[in-house]
């Protein structure tokens, strides 16, 4: 026993060689100070539950960023106060690693309290070391979040008024608070027997790192004789007087037994597995596909289909009347056939106005800039879309409007078509009014001859996955086309 | 069909996907929102991490602890949220961390709006975190580069151990086109430097704090090879109907979109117009523009900022060329027929004129 306590952990590095100075055996911390007891106490635990292969220990700002002098196992230092939400990151992509953060009054209670406290409602799985000495030590000695009332800090120099400065903050008190959190304790170094319970909570919560419960909290009250401006000798007495009857000693919340480890993670998908999920094919062979593609006959035009080199479309209404959704439905025949194509929704400055709108260009060259300011195609669902774009139409151009809610007489255009379709009573007849939209593009379809069948199957069935819905707008889709039919023919786009 | 019809935005998780990532954090925040929908959908299903992040702050740091642990992964945001990342990326940059960043850029200054802007082109080419660093910055102008750069965001991220932002704007998010969905990778295992729960990395140290001013000096000098590296090796732009041109156009994203449905027009009314578009925002691809130097008259820099990328080139060109601007803010972009007019004023008041007679100043933004 003797033999065992008097010797250095073997989670400990035999030399400290990355610690700069000719001493390589000794810490750089202060007489006194409590870091090196507390990383003492964690290198036994690693070493004892040999973890050594596996912990990940996160690095403060603070006395303790140079850890790394000291601990034989990973670490990395991360910005003040962010330790939690690295440790997340590791955490999540390593099931196996031993997660540990280290952490001072400063980063944790202070700059970093946001990230304390999500990790431990996310219940993170990670033990964290909580080292609390009621001050910023590395810095100069300032007011921490736990600085005693009435404490003379560098930037407390009259003693912390509660007034304007509050009072001391109790982490394990709040962290207790939460549902995800295992195991939360509060500890001393201030003594021997002090120190024995802290090391048991310290070993308690590297277990239950390695049982994969998830978030345990152990914050140890740990002396700063230099900031505190106390002889070291003094400093375990100034702990019992002053931060004991703040922050209470003991557990905080213990839900070791009752909690069940952690399932392991799913696997991550192989590259092929991944493309098949993202496409539904399974090869991930790509010149084969577009090969079966461009040979399947879906993309085959009808004879009449007219020879156009770029169209301008805009698909205009109120918001909820589904013009965005008609837009995308015109991009995706287009693109099945063949067209290169663009949609933007009504985005930026344009949109004010009580309107919604989007706009497709389908052309048989690469398309420069997707914003259609001159209009060859508008579809308009109501009047203030019919107000506002009706001007901007190209010589040749094709209107066709919503006349379910479009009463008025619109105004003829010289070399613009424009027809009426009562939309959304055709809509109501095919079983819901929402698919007004899609009886607009029958209309505009049958009227044009631009899209196949093939393109116009691959537009709604890829829009209206779901069997009722998809029902519901082919309905409506043919009534739209039945509704033009021997009407208004030879529309030139 | 391996093509669909996608959003810039849904293109990005693709690229993040085929690429091998294996944790998305992020923040939402509007226009790059549906990074973070599709991701919050589909990473889960591949098996890969998702987290919705308390903050901007946390997201990029737990971006910094899974790729210290040797895992490819990002984050995505737009101009207010990329402020806030920045500790994190220059202490990723410091580590020399791999890591892809993708900014989906909004109007500011301040909380601004949600429309599309190039305001955020110093912040992330110059570096923006403090410190001296750089990242690759690519600046992708369709959905298929959202997925194609951001796959190769991870490649070079991983190459060069450095982080990599995908600079996009609005448009671009929110526009959608075919996706032909390129080949998936599976990436490499962990490096020999990542911290790993295996024996193999055990004792590795991941840090950026170097008290002593003779190693600090060594590793800042060390971070600078690696970008002169990256500057010799990884330059990348699109020109277009540059040969014979008296006037270049210049400019990135959806602007450079615009600017090449200007150069067809322009051609059509017979104005010689081209286009040089640079895909790297840093390294900036400053040699394939100077070999226009000198042959052409003009160069014509659009933008939608107050006037960022044109300092560069500027810079670049010094004075050799005369650099003429052109802008908008607010939310608006140009149109063509608006680039063209501008065009024909340079090129009809400037076109007789010997080169190095002309002014070189910069037109500034009304």
């Amino acid at each position: 026993m003797a033999d065992k306590t008097l010797s250095k952990p073997s989670a400990f590095q035999d030399v400290f060689a990355r610690k700069p100075g000719v001493d390589k055996s000794g810490t750089h911390y202060c007489a006194g100070c409590g870091h090196g007891v507390a990383h003492k106490l964690i290198a036994e635990a690693v070493a004892d539950f040999g973890l050594k292969d596996r912990a990940i220990i996160v690095a403060p700002v603070g006395c303790s960023v140079f850890l790394y002098y000291y601990f034989d196992f990973c670490a990395v230092s991360v910005p003040h106060g962010r330790a939690p939400a690295a440790l997340t990151g590791i955490s999540r992509v390593h099931p196996e690693a031993i997660c540990i953060s280290y952490q001072g009054d400063g980063d944790l209670a202070a700059i970093g309290l946001a990230e304390i406290i999500h990790a431990a409602n996310r219940g993170e799985r990670m033990a964290v070391f909580f080292v609390n000495n009621a001050i910023y030590g590395m810095t100069g000695g300032q007011m921490a979040p736990t600085t005693l009332v009435n404490m003379k800090t560098s930037t407390s120099p009259f003693g912390r008024q509660v007034e304007g400065e509050g009072h001391p903050m109790r982490m394990c008190e709040m962290i207790a608070g939460l549902e995800s959190p295992v195991y939360v304790e509060r500890v001393a170094v201030d003594s021997p027997q002090a120190t024995m319970k802290a090391r048991a909570a310290i070993r308690k919560a590297l277990k239950i790192q390695m049982e994969r419960k998830g978030f345990a909290f152990v914050e140890i009250l740990s002396p700063c004789p230099t900031q505190w401006r106390v002889a070291p000798d003094q400093a375990g007495e100034w702990i019992r007087e002053n931060m004991y009857p703040v922050f209470k000693l003991g557990v905080y919340r213990d839900k070791v037994q009752e909690t069940d480890p952690r399932p392991a993670p799913p696997e991550s998908l192989s590259a092929r597995e991944v493309y098949a999920l993202l496409t539904g094919e399974k090869d991930s062979g790509k010149a084969e596909t577009a090969q079966t593609d461009s040979n399947n006959g879906r993309h085959s035009k009808s004879p009449e289909a007219p020879a156009i080199d770029s169209i301008c479309c805009k698909l205009a209404g109120f918001g909820g009347q589904g013009v965005l959704t008609l837009g995308v439905l015109v991009a995706q025949a287009g693109m099945n056939a063949d067209y290169h194509v663009t949609w933007l929704p009504s985005y930026g400055p344009e949109s004010r106005g009580g309107t919604a709108n989007s706009s497709v260009i389908l052309s048989r060259e690469e398309i420069g800039s997707p914003v259609v300011n001159d209009i060859d195609v508008l579809l308009a669902m109501n009047v203030p879309s019919l107000e506002r774009f009706l001007p901007q139409m190209n010589r040749g151009g094709l209107v066709i409007y919503n006349s379910s809610i479009v009463q008025e007489e619109i105004e003829k255009r010289d070399g613009v078509k424009i027809v009426g379709v009562p939309a959304m009573d055709l809509a109501q007849t095919a079983g819901d009014v929402r698919a007004a939209n899609v009886v607009l593009l029958g209309a505009y379809s049958a009227l044009t001859g631009l899209f196949t069948n093939a393109d116009l199957d691959y537009a709604l069935s890829t829009s209206f996955p779901k069997p009722k819905a998809a029902e519901i707008n082919r309905k409506a889709f043919a009534a739209g086309v039945e509704h033009v039919k021997g009407k208004e023919e030879g529309a030139r786009i | 069909m391996s093509k669909q019809l996608m959003k810039g935005n849904d293109a990005v998780v693709c690229g993040a996907l085929l690429a091998g990532c294996r944790g998305f954090f992020g923040y939402p925040i509007t226009p790059a929102s549906e990074i973070a929908h599709t991701a919050a959908l589909l990473f889960p299903q591949a098996g890969r991490i998702f987290i919705q992040a308390e903050s901007e702050v946390a997201a990029i740091n737990m971006v910094y602890g899974a790729s210290s642990a040797g895992v490819r992964s990002m984050t995505a945001s737009s101009g207010p949220g990329i402020s806030l990342k920045m500790e994190g990326i220059s202490y990723l940059a410091a580590s020399e961390l791999p890591s892809v960043i993708v900014d989906i850029s909004r109007v500011g200054p301040g909380l601004g709006n949600i429309y599309p802007s190039q305001g955020d082109y110093n912040q992330v080419v110059k570096g923006g975190g403090h410190g001296s660093y750089r990242c690759i910055v690519l600046s992708p102008n369709s959905v298929q580069e959202m997925c194609d750069f951001t796959m190769l965001a991870f490649e070079l991220a991983d190459r060069y151990r450095i982080p990599v932002f995908v600079l996009s704007d609005a448009y671009v998010g929110q526009m959608m086109e075919p996706l032909d969905m390129p080949a998936a990778i599976d990436p490499p295992g962990p490096p020999d430097w990542a911290l790993t729960p295996e024996a193999a990395t055990n004792g590795n140290v991941i840090t950026s704090i170097f008290l002593n001013p003779e190693e600090m000096e060594a590793h800042v000098l060390h971070l600078q090879e690696n970008y002169a590296g990256i500057q010799r090796q990884e330059t990348r732009c699109e020109t277009y109907r540059c040969e014979d041109a008296d006037l270049i156009l210049v400019g990135f994203g959806i602007v450079s979109r615009i600017l090449r449905s200007a150069v067809d027009q322009a051609r059509e009314q017979g104005l010689k117009v081209g286009l040089f578009r640079p895909q790297t925002l840093w390294p900036f691809p400053e040699t394939q523009l100077l070999e226009h130097v000198g042959r052409v008259h003009d160069f014509l820099v659009v933008e939608l900022n107050n006037g960022q990328l044109v300092q560069d080139i500027k810079l670049f060109v010094a004075g050799r060329s005369p650099i003429h601007f052109m802008n908008r803010v607010g939310g608006f972009v140009p149109s063509p027929e608006e680039v063209v007019e501008k065009a024909r004023q340079i090129l009809g008041k400037d076109a007789a004129a010997p080169v190095r007679e002309k002014s070189s100043e910069v037109s500034v933004p009304k």
